[in-house]
C-alpha cells in the first residue's frame, strides 16, 4: 500500500440537504489530483448514492449522523468512507443486486450498480441495528495522463 | 430550480434544472404528475438540458413517470442529457422504452 498523502473526515445529519453538500465536499477534496471532469462526475455520481442510502434506507424513520472520510495516495488512488449507525442491511448481497429496492415505486434499485460502475472497487460492510460502511476506491489518471 | 413545462395539443415538454438527487427529484415529479393527469399527453418530454448533476434519482423519475404515461399508451422522450447523466441513465436500460438523446454539446 502506498503512503496517504493527503485525508480529510466530515460528519453531518441525514437530512437530504446535505446529499449536495456531500458531494461538494468530496469533489473539493479529490480536485486536488486534477481530476477529468469524467473521473470527478464519477465519484461525485457515486458519493451521491451512498450518502442517499444512509438517508432513505439507514434512517427511515429518525434522523442520524452520517461519516465521510477520504484519502488519496501520491499516485491518485482515492479512498472514500461512507458510514451510517443505522438500521444495517440484512441481505448484502441482495441489496446489491441491480434494481432490488425496499425503497418505494420511484427509487430504481441502482443505488449500488451506480457505485459498482463508477468506482474501480466497493466494499460494503454492514450490521443490523449497527450500521453500515461502504468504502469506494478510484484511480485518478487526472488531466494530464494520455487517456 | 424549478421545472418549466410547456404544453402543446398532444405533447408536453418538462425542463428540468439544476441538480436532479433524492433531495430535488420530488419536486419535479409532482410537477410533471400535474400535467400528466391534467393533459393526458401523448407524448412525454423531459429534458435535462439545464441539468448540472443526476444520479439514479433521476432514473426513478423517469420510470415513475414512464409508467404512468404507458398506461393509457402514452411514449416518452429524454433529452438533453450531460455525459455524466447518459452514463447514469444507460444502467436502467431505459433506452429500450423510451428515446433518449445526449446532448449536443456539453455546457459549462
Amino acid at each position: 500500500m502506498k503512503k496517504t498523502d493527503n485525508e480529510f473526515r466530515i460528519q453531518f445529519i441525514s437530512k437530504s440537504s446535505n446529499e449536495s453538500f456531500a458531494r461538494t465536499v468530496v469533489s473539493a477534496f479529490v480536485s486536488q489530483l486534477d481530476p477529468t471532469v469524467e473521473e470527478i462526475n464519477d465519484i461525485k455520481t457515486a458519493v451521491s448514492e451512498a450518502v442517499t442510502n444512509c438517508i432513505v434506507h439507514a434512517y427511515p424513520d429518525s434522523v442520524g449522523e452520517i461519516y465521510i472520510s477520504g484519502s488519496f495516495t501520491k499516485d491518485g488512488t482515492v479512498k472514500i468512507r461512507i458510514r451510517d449507525t443505522g438500521k444495517g442491511i440484512e441481505d448484502i448481497k441482495k441489496a446489491r443486486e441491480p434494481l432490488f429496492t425496499t425503497g418505494g415505486s420511484d427509487r430504481a434499485g441502482l443505488g449500488f450498480s451506480v457505485m459498482e460502475t463508477f468506482t474501480d472497487k466497493m466494499n460494503v460492510r454492514s450490521a443490523v441495528s449497527k450500521g453500515t460502511t461502504v468504502t469506494l476506491f478510484k484511480r485518478i489518471e487526472g488531466k494530464n495522463s494520455d487517456n | 430550480m424549478p421545472t418549466k413545462v410547456i404544453c402543446e395539443k398532444e405533447s408536453v415538454t418538462a425542463y428540468l434544472s439544476g441538480e436532479i438527487d433524492h433531495h430535488n427529484a420530488p419536486a419535479a415529479r409532482a410537477i410533471i404528475d400535474t400535467y400528466i393527469q391534467k393533459s393526458r399527453p401523448k407524448k412525454l418530454t423531459i429534458d435535462f438540458s439545464s441539468v448540472s448533476f443526476m444520479d439514479s434519482s433521476g432514473i426513478g423519475l423517469v420510470m415513475g413517470r414512464f409508467k404512468n404515461i404507458a398506461d393509457y399508451g402514452g411514449k416518452m422522450d429524454i433529452t438533453g442529457l450531460s455525459p455524466q447523466a447518459y452514463k447514469v441513465m444507460r444502467l436502467s436500460g431505459i433506452e429500450k422504452i423510451a428515446r433518449i438523446y445526449k446532448r449536443k454539446e456539453d455546457k459549462k
